[in-house]
């Protein structure tokens, strides 16, 4: 908790002809940003429509397809899912903080290398998502696919990838592709 | 989605009187409520954030239980290595639910008062009790596939969709709430749903100036601890049936039993018959079956769900066999 933010930000419900509204400030891939939003504005709608980061996709808006994942203090979250007004001061990193052309992050590489993709819609959130699940995965996190929950430390197999990336669909069906990709970075981490 | 105020609480009392205003609701996590709010099946004309109170520890308590503060991440908890290696039925259960995205977002308490997924709920075009009080029940009737088996009513078939829930009513939790002018009280978790009956809008015993603050689990019962989960796809889905299921046993004899169902009722589902014919007899399967018939005794199906009770039986006996052989 931050003292500086009002505890009251949004204006008063008197506004029957504009909605309310409520100035935020964000920290996106290291820069901070303002601006005037709607309550009801996502955090996915405030990085595509008014900071114009629009490399985080809207699949189907209601957390079903993961293509919106982003980062937010180093977590993956569903950014439809939330509200921007809620991550006042939250570190938030989209594809665009992730890497560029020429300087890959080395999961892009990997995608690119093992063709983890076809239309490339759901591909910033597979990779947001990687990047969340490795750290969870280095943390030690358990999953679904753990045969025991309380050994101390995770093998990524394949098994493992698959029920953890089980929140980011992909249309054209590239996942024995997008989870070569993921292992080859996850063994490169390990080591 | 209808337009809101928002706040962002700095302290649980704070909170509490801001949403007892008219049409506030608490919002956390937000990943059930703002889905609903965007199909306008929440409206709430006030937001009190909640989600920044200093409520997300889990700690150990003297007697031997924890305490998991209301706004731990569902991932949080099912990392912790307490849960992991004296409540793994709970980890096994959170782990079993929605995505990793999700459940960094989810908080314990907003997943205790999540909302059916029925989809008749879900759509306006259809009568919905619970959605729209007095309009019908379109799930009777209807394609009602994923519905309830047991305790449903002819106002509401719907089923509650957490996992972490019927873990902890196997677990026996307790949830602690605090209300107005600070008053606190605990509810035991089986106590805290309600069953549909004429008001199925009601879902809980929370009252409106209620906050959810903490879940304690009592010291673990003796015994393997184990969740099986069984649903149309392997992962992401909600359940069809599941069985959370603590058991001990000595000798070939079971000394202890406790079984909770998910994905059959309005609520996390105690089966208390189940549990009385399992202790003092023998770890076979023939125990396993009379104890899944008395479980299932009370079942009916609605016409699609009628697979559900041959389900349920079978998930109980396949989880104690499990849970004997691996005890």
């Amino acid at each position: 908790m931050t003292p500086d933010f009002p505890q009251n930000s949004a204006s008063p419900p008197n506004a029957a002809l504009s909605p309310p509204t409520v100035r935020v400030r964000l920290r996106i891939n290291g820069n901070e940003q303002t601006a005037e939003l709607d309550t009801r504005t996502t955090l996915l709608d405030a990085l595509r429509e008014h900071l114009h980061l629009t490399g985080t996709k809207k699949g189907c808006d209601h957390g079903q397809c993961g293509a919106c994942t982003v980062l937010v203090n180093g977590r993956r979250i569903n950014s439809c899912l939330t509200l921007a007004v809620m991550h006042e001061g939250d570190e938030i990193v989209t594809i665009e903080g992730v890497g560029a052309p020429g300087a890959l992050h080395p999961l892009q590489a990997a995608f690119i290398e093992h063709d983890g993709f076809q239309c490339g819609y759901c591909t910033a959130g597979q990779i947001c998502s990687a990047m969340g699940m490795l750290t969870e995965a280095k943390a030690g996190w358990p999953s679904h696919a753990t045969a025991d929950v309380a050994a101390p430390s995770i093998a990524l197999t394949e098994a493992e990838i698959r029920e953890r990336m089980s929140g980011n669909i992909c249309r054209c069906a590239a996942y024995p592709n997008i989870v070569a990709a993921i292992r080859v970075v996850a063994k490169g981490a390990r080591g | 989605m209808k337009a809101f105020t928002y706040e962002r609480a700095m302290d649980a009392d704070a909170a509490i009187a801001a949403v007892t205003r008219g049409g506030a609701r608490f919002i956390s996590g937000g990943t059930n409520l703002l889905d609903l709010m965007k199909l306008e099946i929440e409206r709430p004309a006030h937001l009190v954030d909640i989600s920044r109170l200093p409520l997300r520890d889990i700690e150990d308590l003297p007697d031997g239980g924890i305490r998991i503060g209301a706004q731990a991440a569902n991932s949080d908890t099912a990392a912790d290595m307490r849960i992991r290696s004296r409540y793994r039925v709970l980890a096994e259960a959170l782990l079993a639910g929605a995505s990793g995205q999700l459940r960094n977002k989810a908080s314990v308490g907003g997943n205790l008062l999540q909302r059916t997924r029925c989809p008749y709920f879900y759509d306006p075009l259809y009568g919905c009790n619970k959605r729209a009080p007095g309009t019908g029940c379109s799930a009777i009737g209807g394609i009602n596939r994923i519905h309830a088996i047991l305790g449903a009513s002819d106002a509401c078939i719907a089923v509650h969709p957490s996992d972490m829930a019927v873990a902890m009513v196997a677990l026996e939790a307790r949830i602690e709430l605090l209300g107005s002018g600070g008053a606190t009280r605990v509810v035991p978790i089986g106590d805290f749903h309600r069953l549909p009956g004429d008001t199925p809008e009601i879902e809980t015993v929370l009252r409106a100036d209620e906050m959810i603050t903490g879940v304690v689990l009592p010291a673990p019962p003796p015994g393997r601890q184990m969740y099986r989960k069984v649903r149309d796809r392997a992962s992401y889905e909600f359940a069809l049936v599941s069985v959370a299921a603590i058991v001990a046993a000595e000798q070939g004899k079971i000394t202890s039993a406790r079984i909770a169902f998910g994905g059959v009722a309005h609520k996390p589902w105690r089966s208390l018959e189940a549990e009385g014919a399992l202790v003092g007899r023998p770890a076979t399967m023939a125990t396993y079956r009379a104890a899944a018939e008395l479980a299932m005794k009370d079942a009916a199906g609605r016409g699609h769900n009628d697979f559900k009770i041959d389900l349920a039986r079978r998930t109980l006996c396949r989880t104690l066999a499990q849970a004997a052989q691996e005890g």
